[in-house]
């Protein structure tokens, strides 16, 4: 810096009406900006707002407990909890563990070629594939082709392919984030590539795996309009007790509530929705601490 | 690893030759390879789910066109499938329905999600920030049963019909409305990826130049980072194409040309919902016709995911 002379002060750049101009846009703007970004927060608000007050009235432990029914008073969701516990520990079981596998095959593994890359592409298309087509492939393959049925299975199969892309992804992530000095001190001392795998890159990697994962079964407990398609029931009568019984889910039941005319149904649901945001909330809370005490603990 | 250090010490097991454990060797080797495949077939899951959507889809959608003329589904504007006599597929009417939506939701999604986008990485402070990014990935983490109960019940009896009296129950706005909010996240996280990939040297060459932070953003920031941003819309009127349960609930079921937005009318993914919510039984008309939309429907965004990926190589500013 040349310090010591004071620039020249520029003709016009003080006060000018065009300045002025400038800087009454500049703070409308900024104005502008702020409500964009409100709206959707405004949006949201009344969302919760709505949804709680409307709720909160017809919240109670029937809602948890009591099978479904034609009366609104007698009617909950305890089936469909069933159903959606066993739909969404299956598709846990079988997602889980292949999409880390791809994930690891993808970032471990796989040599830099074309197919790796066309491997790659199909699977971000695949996670832009509307999820009602992926419900159609589960009517189609898992329910008439395989004759499964429009039971648990196939279901959670059909859940299963459409959580893959999403954990495969987030798996690919969490590896991508450990450096590379640590597979390179493994091989160094001659580890063979599933030995640095196994002993360095996945221990490292696995809570964010986790968070990956856990987020992306919070958003198949959400999912409804493949499990209406693949053959989730409407109305059932009893609890699914294994694979081949058929099942209802919280999203669908509440859906199967919404479609009814009766006031007393759509308070139902709303306090329905209020069960499920809680669901949600509490898996997604769940990844967030499991996120901040491992960041925590982790220095690279 | 502890299993390579036992094997070792465990020295009769050891056929050493020149100091070699060929042994021990060849099951590592087995262990690498096997793994090697499982975590090959693994990753080829992804691939047959892709082979099976395509093949599912076209098998049955040819079944429907064995009796349907491709030319009529694909221009027809009346679609009356499920009516007893008088049976008629014409796609256009689910598409215009599914169009309408589309661009309803996307001028609530593209201003609102880019704005808060540039405020996000030019304008809020880095508190303000971690407040307001995860409160926006919040909406994204509704499922989108909720939104449709929130377009029926809330938007349309409360906002709707206040404004226009002559609103029906089931309408295309409030369902674009809410679609819409949906996919504001989606445009604003994406937007935000490209903005804060435009370098800080571009910002702080305009601040120099003596430009307003609004002139930053919208001169040179927004310009700098477009491609991005397209593809975030392009992806996001993807996401609207195929939203389900938001258009099956504030809707209606109404397959007609969608013309006027506070009339019902039904889009592809709202047909398909009222097909499997009632008996479909395969072999029949309706239910390959679930495979013809469906068909359409997979192509549609698929090829928006394809524009739009392509739309960022192509347009990608590129800076050192």
């Amino acid at each position: 810096m040349t310090a010591g002379v004071p620039p020249a002060p520029v003709e016009g750049l003080t006060s000018t009406p065009n300045l002025k101009r400038r800087q009454s846009i500049a703070a409308i703007g900024r104005w502008i900006f702020i409500l964009a970004t409100a709206f959707a927060i405004v949006a949201l608000g009344a969302l919760a707002w709505y949804i709680i007050s409307r709720g909160w009235g017809a919240l109670s432990w029937g809602l948890l407990t009591n099978p479904p029914s034609r009366r609104p008073e007698r009617a909950g969701l305890n089936l469909a909890i069933y159903g959606t516990l066993w739909i969404i520990s299956l598709t846990v079981l079988i997602a889980f563990p292949m999409g880390v596998a791809a994930a690891i095959y993808l970032e471990e593994y796989a040599p830099k070629n074309r197919w790796t890359r066309m491997l790659q592409i199909n699977i971000s298309n695949l996670a832009g594939v509307p999820s009602v087509v992926y419900g159609l492939l589960g009517l189609g393959i898992f329910v008439e082709w395989l004759s499964l049925g429009r039971v648990v299975l196939a279901g959670a199969l059909t859940m299963a392919l459409l959580s893959l892309p999403v954990i495969i992804i987030s798996t690919q992530e969490a590896l991508k984030a450990v450096p590379w000095s640590l597979r390179e001190s493994a091989y160094g001392v001659g580890a063979t590539r599933w030995q640095v795998t196994a002993s360095h890159v996945l221990p490292a990697a696995f809570p964010a795996i986790l968070t990956g994962a856990i987020l992306a079964v919070s958003r198949a407990i959400g999912e409804t309009a493949p499990l209406l398609v693949a053959g989730a029931a409407g109305f059932v009568t009893r609890r699914p007790d294994s694979f081949d019984d058929s099942y209802t889910t919280i999203p669908i039941q509440l859906y199967n509530w919404m479609a009814r005319p009766q006031k007393e149904f759509l308070d139902l649901a709303a306090a329905g929705i209020i069960v499920l945001m809680g669901l949600l909330v509490l898996m997604n809370s769940f990844a967030i601490i499991l996120r901040q005490h491992y960041s925590k603990k982790t220095r690279w | 690893m502890s299993a390579t250090t036992e094997s070792l010490d465990r020295r009769e097991n050891v056929a050493a030759v020149g100091g070699v454990n060929y042994a021990l060797l060849r099951r590592q080797r087995f262990i690498e390879k096997t793994a090697g495949y499982i975590l090959l077939v693994c990753a080829a899951v992804s691939v047959l789910t892709t082979v099976g959507i395509a093949i599912i889809l076209l098998t049955e959608a040819i079944q429907f066109f064995r009796t349907e003329s491709v030319f009529r589904f694909l221009t027809g504007t009346r679609w009356t499938a499920l009516f007893e006599f008088d049976q008629s597929f014409g796609v256009l009417a689910l598409v215009s329905a599914t169009m309408m939506i589309t661009f309803i939701a996307m001028l609530v999604a593209m201003p609102a999600g880019l704005m808060s986008a540039i405020y996000l990485s030019e304008y809020a402070s880095e508190r303000s920030r971690t407040i307001l990014k995860p409160t926006l990935e919040l909406l994204a983490g509704i499922p989108t049963i909720i939104y449709g109960y929130f377009a029926l019940s809330f938007i349309t009896p409360n906002l709707i019909q206040r404004i226009f009296p002559g609103a029906s129950v089931f309408n295309v706005l409030s369902a674009g409305l809410a679609v819409g909010i949906m996919i504001i996240p989606l445009v604003a996280s994406l937007s935000e990826d490209a903005i804060r990939a435009v370098p800080r040297a571009m910002r702080e060459g305009a601040y120099a130049m003596g430009a307003t932070k609004f002139e930053v953003s919208t001169r040179v920031i927004v310009p700098a980072a477009l491609s991005g941003i397209v593809a975030s819309f392009i992806l996001a009127a993807s996401r609207a194409v195929g939203e389900t349960m938001i258009v099956a609930l504030a809707a209606g079921s109404k397959a007609q040309i969608a013309s006027d937005p506070l009339q019902p009318a039904q889009t592809m993914t709202g047909y398909i919902v009222q097909v499997v919510s009632g008996d479909v039984v395969r072999g029949t008309n309706v239910y390959y016709s679930l495979y013809a939309v469906g068909l359409l429907l997979f192509l549609m965004t698929l090829g928006l995911n394809i524009f739009s990926h392509w739309f960022v190589r192509r347009f990608r500013e590129v800076y050192e």
